[in-house]
């Protein structure tokens, strides 16, 4: 169980808006303006996604960024000095998103450590299976006092989706369809369907939903029966047409 | 020996007894395991649970032995090299997996896979390909069983591969340009898992190599594994005893050499010699060479030897042979070279195209680029003149005989 600004952030009354975006686009020094910028709109919670060259969870738009950012010369030790001192000035949970090979070549423990320092609340490593984080790195993550967020699927089956829960802190990434990132228009039957059945399995988690939100039509429809949702690939594409300082005019979009 | 078809083994034999098979949780040594993200759980899970037991069932075998005997051509011939031999001072036997249907050793792999896909009730069929031998080799069962084909190549390599894009398309596959990253095999690598998450239900990834998440690479190898195993009836034939000195195969992912060595695995008297592509050299920062210049890490939902940068972005390596370009090897072979069980090899392109036209002028045989690395180890390495050498030739050269024509300004 954690007790960090997560643990904190979820407990208030309100639907959470989470946004991801990827550390070092458009331009290598954005990202702390970024965080702030959102932060400053409104966004409840923020995933910065540390870029990787063979992202397989991610959609086009999503690589297209990470590779963009490797060529603006992000790194992993790039993202930790961008963030120091962030927490000066932002006080709503930050999260790293990113798979699991750039995470063992810092060396887990020093990337725990790193994190602790400069105010990293959680992490989500698609790639890092539940099994192999309870049996190796959860003492880790809870020395640094890291929450580790697993994904479930309309797939997952329940029993699955109980013993995720019980090894998750803070919350449950719940992927609305099967499907890598990208953004979608609508929701359908299917997915509403499997936003009520993960609602009547009343786990301890509070779930926040990703995946194919893209607007306040989604979000709203994403946030109907979970605690919140995560808008990714539409952010970033809105970044890149509009850039950084239109920022606030995405997040009233939304609500 | 492997199972007969009687018996309750799965194809490949019950492993898990030696230090070198996969264990039961999908790991070789330190090697292996399914590092996936959990929209795929459900369909590795699936077959995780399920390959051994489909594997074991009498009347799967007997319809995978029916096709590699009617279809592909098998047993492959254990060809006994004599002027190579003479060359080189030693006893070299080739087994020639250049002469099974399409043209290598990736037919076996696909043509149990499909049947797998067909058991697990799966009705499309995603694979990746970067020479585009494996999508040849999907396209084609896929063609006979009469299943939907995608084959996922980087776009780089369909402007390189025309012949095989050709023949993928003739036999009915879709070939789909992976745009993404550096648009090579292991972009196109990416872009097939990527469409497995899309499509969770209906469809089967018939991977190529020995790699990916458990239990991938244990069910390839066993599929391969054929190899070996005719190898020790050939022999026995030929020399009256099942094992040679040595065993000699390339390595791209693995696979042909995971089946050349997987019956000789626990015999500590066979040598087990692994050659890489070294590119235009080792030091050269153009090289594909995984041992070497690889570090421990995780690409493709595996955990093995590949080469990275620092920072653990996935670099792109490079060889002559489109087939053994591949940043990792799979986890068998990590294993077999950190615990010292097999001996590496790096061969450069030109000491691979010399060995390729060689066997050329002394066999009358023309080797696919990938084999020719496989052939050049007699240039590197003495063998004792009793000494017997099996070495795997994993595939023949028609697809190649352009970039020999322009090495040798033929
Ligand atoms: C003829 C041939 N040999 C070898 C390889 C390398 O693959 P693997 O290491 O899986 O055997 C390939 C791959 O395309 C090939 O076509």
């Amino acid at each position: 169980m954690t007790t960090n600004r997560i643990h904190q952030k979820l407990q208030e009354d309100k639907k959470i808006l989470s946004i991801y975006f990827t550390a070092g686009y458009p331009a290598l020094e954005d990202t702390a303006t970024i965080i702030e910028k959102l932060q400053d709109s409104g966004a409840d919670m923020l995933e910065i996604g540390l870029p990787f060259s063979d992202p397989l969870a991610d959609g086009p738009t999503i690589q297209e960024s990470s590779t963009q950012a490797l060529k603006n010369g992000m790194t992993t030790g790039k993202l930790f000095e961008q963030l120091k001192g962030i927490r000066n000035t932002v006080h709503i949970p930050l999260i790293i998103m990113g798979y699991f090979n750039p995470v063992m070549q810092y060396g887990v423990e020093a990337f725990c450590a790193k994190c602790a320092e400069t105010g990293i609340d959680g992490l989500i490593i698609p790639d890092l299976p539940v099994d192999v984080y309870q049996e190796e790195y959860k003492p880790l993550f809870e020395k640094y006092g890291l929450a580790n967020i697993f994904l479930i699927t309309p797939q997952t089956p329940d029993d699955r989706i109980r013993y995720i829960d019980s090894v998750s802190g803070g919350f449950i990434y719940m992927v609305s369809s099967a499907s890598v990132t990208g953004a979608k228009n609508t929701f359908g039957d299917t997915q509403k369907q499997y936003f009520e059945r993960i609602y009547n399995l009343q786990l301890k988690n509070p779930q926040i939903v990703g995946f194919g939100i893209s607007n306040a039509d989604t979000f709203e429809a994403a946030t109907k029966r979970a605690k919140g949702a995560i808008i990714g690939s539409a952010f970033i594409r809105f970044l890149n047409e509009k850039g950084v300082d239109a920022i606030p005019g995405f997040i009233s979009s939304v609500r | 020996m492997s199972a007969p078809v009687k018996s309750s083994a799965p194809i490949g034999g019950n492993a898990g007894k030696g230090a070198y098979h996969v264990s039961e949780r999908g790991y070789y040594g330190e090697f292996g395991g399914a590092f996936i993200p959990e929209m795929l759980y459900p369909n590795v899970e699936e077959l995780r649970r399920k390959y051994l037991e489909i594997m074991s069932d009498p009347s799967f075998k007997e319809e995978f032995n029916q096709l590699l005997k009617n279809y592909v051509g098998r047993p492959s011939p254990l060809y006994f090299a004599r002027r190579m031999s003479e060359k080189y001072g030693t006893r070299i036997y080739l087994k020639r997996e250049d002469l099974n249907h399409t043209g290598a050793h990736k037919i076996n792999n696909t043509i149990g896979q499909i049947l797998m896909a067909r058991r697990l009730g799966k009705t499309r069929i995603i694979a990746e390909t970067g020479a585009g031998q494996h999508g040849v080799a999907t396209a084609t069962v896929c063609a006979l069983t009469g299943m939907e084909c995608v084959v996922y190549m980087g776009e780089i390599d369909i402007a390189r591969q025309a012949p095989n894009v050709a023949r993928m398309k003739m036999l009915g596959a879709e070939v789909r340009p992976a745009l993404s990253g550096s648009r090579t095999l292991k972009d196109a690598t990416n872009e097939a898992i990527r469409d497995w998450i899309n499509n969770p239900v209906d469809t089967h990834y018939i991977i190529g190599s020995a790699i990916g998440p458990h239990p991938y690479p244990d069910m390839v190898t066993r599929f391969q594994s054929v190899i070996s195993e005719e190898i020790r009836t050939q022999l026995l034939e030929h020399e009256g005893r099942e094992n040679p000195d040595y065993v000699v195969a390339c390595i791209g992912g693995g696979s042909n050499a995971a089946g050349t060595f997987y019956h000789f695995l626990d015999e500590e008297n066979v040598g087990i010699i692994a050659v890489e592509a070294a590119g235009k050299g080792i030091d050269s920062g153009e090289s594909a060479a995984t041992s070497v210049l690889g570090h421990k890490g995780i690409i493709h939902g595996c955990k093995t030897l590949l080469m990275q940068t620092e920072d653990g972005q996935i670099t792109e390596p490079y060889s002559i042979s489109a087939g053994l370009d591949y940043p990792g090897v799979g986890p068998m072979h990590a294993h077999l070279f950190t615990s010292g069980r097999a001996e590496f090899k790096a061969i450069t392109d030109d000491d691979a195209m010399k060995a390729g036209l060689e066997l050329c002028q002394l066999e009358g045989i023309i080797p696919a680029i990938e084999s020719s690395h496989a052939l050049a180890v007699f240039e590197q390495r003495e063998f004792g003149k009793d000494d017997i050498v099996v070495v795997a030739l994993s595939g023949r050269g028609d697809k190649d005989l352009n970039t020999y024509i322009d090495h040798f300004s033929l």
